[in-house]
């Protein structure tokens, strides 16, 4: 009998909780997750605001660490990393996407999407080339050397999602990222996420946006810091 | 920016006053050659009215010593001068033309004749005289007679720039004998001064020691000892110059603190996200106190030109002190003095840049975020 390929996100029995000033209880975020994720998925984490969505993210990214639990990324143990490799981590391993796109001010598109790629050691031509490449890939190949202020919030998280992908990340995690959009310009991003995960990226989002949880194959909703669904999950 | 740029201004001028006038006294020291300067025992050259006697055979004897370049000896005194109704006082050197370390012809020639005489700008301009007139100089009045003493009319040959005289100063020069005459009889064969000029490669501190010793009448500086002596009385504007010097430094250290801190918190977002997507911490760091650097270069740059201009403003204040030979700057600008104050300052931004940059790329990630974020 043939073994299953063991899944690429594995999230096991996972708590996060927050200590209060003075002597108030503390907080908990996350009351013992569990979840998978395989390889080439498209994930949506949805729920009410303050259900531990984020915190979950968070997690994923190594950017937090759970109070209990495991959370494994590639056969890597994200929460045993030592800040140091959890930084090499994030660099190599994740994109981040964010609702507020964060790019650098002061560097052109094409210079925030080399940003991960310089730090992780490329050469300067490679660095160009790929940025050109991902920038063609999001529809901004002409808006290479315009400052993130010379550029729309749809531009602008274009040019995010092409800075995640820079280092041809395993996995992909994007925060409400239509979350600044608007409508039209959010279904462009949704479209453009989709293909980036039919071009073979996994891809968990956090969620409130419903057309954007749909595009998803697989939907988590949680409620109070637990999974109340798993619509979707391979298996299930 | 401003303050980077007042505190470097000030630290500049600091570091320039602190070496300045000592660098500025040596340098004029040396101008024209002479190493060792002869007065009387236990004094300092024009310090008091003492006189070498015998000072043909000292300069002599000197001129025989190994080691011994050029002797060249002076007296001072004062001349009053009439010409065409107006009637000047002027400080007067008796010298000889060849061997003179004392001023520079700038129009004319050397007095060589017994009867001439070089004249400063100042002096020409009180007596309203020009080079070729002839004045009449007396060396003293004689209350007793009611008359001037050693009065003979004089030829200006030249005008001259006189090294070591005050701003303003009306100054003659003129043969040593001449000079020698005209005071009288008591004056005769007396010298101010002695300068001595070594032969290259000879021990300066060595033959000071041995003129010294064998002339026991007189005391004989160096120029390094008179440097030192320069020292001792300039210790105050030192450790004035050390102080000023050490605030800017501290106002410049805390003013990067400040700029730091205010652009760390108002980038923390920028921040943040460099970390989360795998900056590592110390290039964060880094960046953000190259930034500082960068500031404080900007700021530093201008601060140096600003130093320059209040140096220069201040020197014309400073050097007005009555009895300071016009030459002598109290700031005086070497390019070692902007690379120390900009060095300083460069250093104390990095300093400075470091804790607020550490702090800030050093906050937890997913707090700092949802912060940003709200």
């Amino acid at each position: 009998m043939a073994r299953a390929s063991s899944p690429l996100v594995v999230v096991d029995r996972v708590t996060r909780e927050y200590a209060m000033s003075g002597d108030a209880p503390t907080v908990a975020a996350l009351r013992g997750i569990s979840f998978g994720v395989e390889r080439a998925e498209y994930v949506a984490i949805v729920g009410p605001s303050g259900c531990g969505k984020s915190t979950l993210l968070n997690l994923l990214g190594g950017i937090d660490t759970p109070t209990t639990g495991s959370v494994t990324i590639g056969g890597d143990q994200v929460n045993g990393m030592s800040d140091r490799q959890a930084t090499r981590f994030r660099l190599l391993r994740v994109g981040f996407v964010f609702q507020r796109f964060y790019l650098m001010p002061a560097l052109t598109a094409a210079e925030n999407i080399e940003l991960p790629m310089a730090e992780a050691g490329r050469a300067k031509a490679a660095r160009r080339e790929r940025a050109r490449e991902l920038l063609d890939y999001v529809g901004l190949g002409a808006r290479a050397g315009h400052r993130p202020a010379q550029l729309s919030g749809g531009e602008q998280q274009r040019v995010a999602i092409a800075r995640a992908l820079a280092n041809e990340p395993m996995l992909l995690l994007a925060d409400e990222p239509t979350g600044e959009l608007d409508a039209r310009t959010g279904a462009e991003m949704i479209e453009l996420l989709g293909r980036v995960n039919r071009d073979g990226t996994t891809m968990i989002v956090v969620t409130h946006d419903e057309d954007l949880a749909r595009a998803a194959r697989r939907e988590i909703h949680m409620r109070d810091g637990r999974i109340v669904d798993d619509t979707g999950a391979r298996g299930a | 920016m401003l303050g980077v740029a007042v505190a470097a201004a000030m630290l500049l001028d600091m570091v320039m006053l602190s070496s300045g006038m000592r660098e500025s006294f040596g340098s004029l020291l040396v101008t024209t050659g002479y190493q060792i300067r002869l007065a009387p025992r236990g004094t300092l050259p024009f310090d008091t009215d003492a006189s070498i006697q015998a000072g043909t055979g000292l300069v002599d004897s000197l001129k025989a010593l190994p080691g011994v370049a050029a002797v060249s000896p002076v007296l001072g005194g004062q001349l009053h001068v009439t010409h065409a109704g107006h009637s000047v006082t002027a400080f007067a050197l008796g010298g000889i033309a060849a061997v003179q370390g004392d001023y520079d012809v700038v129009a004319g020639r050397q007095p060589a004749g017994p009867n001439e005489m070089v004249g400063s700008a100042d002096f020409l301009a009180a007596a309203g005289a020009r080079v070729g007139d002839t004045v009449m100089a007396a060396a003293g009045f004689d209350p007793e007679l009611r008359g001037t003493t050693g009065l003979r009319p004089l030829v200006i040959v030249g005008r001259a720039h006189f090294i070591y005289t005050p701003a303003g100063q009306r100054a003659v020069a003129l043969p040593l004998q001449t000079l020698q005459q005209m005071e009288g009889g008591s004056a005769w064969d007396r010298l101010s001064l002695a300068m001595v000029r070594a032969d290259s490669g000879a021990n300066v501190e060595a033959l000071r020691r041995e003129i010294e010793r064998r002339f026991t009448r007189v005391s004989a500086i160096s120029t390094e000892t008179a440097l030192q002596q320069v020292d001792q009385r300039l210790s105050y504007f030192r450790q004035l110059a050390l102080i000023l010097g050490v605030v800017s430094l501290v106002v410049g250290f805390l003013l990067v603190t400040t700029m730091v801190t205010v652009s760390v918190n108002e980038r923390l977002g920028e921040i943040i996200v460099m970390r989360a997507i795998g900056v590592a911490r110390a290039r964060v760091v880094l960046q953000i106190m190259l930034e500082g650097v960068a500031l404080m270069t900007i700021g530093t740059a201008a601060g140096l030109a600003l130093g320059l201009v209040t140096g220069r403003y201040l020197n014309g204040i400073l050097s007005g002190f009555p009895g300071l030979p016009a030459e002598i700057r109290f700031f005086v600008f070497a390019p070692r003095d902007a690379w120390t104050a900009l060095g300083l300052l460069v250093g104390a931004g990095l300093l400075a840049g470091i804790y607020p940059s550490w702090r800030g790329a050093s906050r937890p990630i997913a707090t700092t975020l949802r912060e940003e974020a709200i």
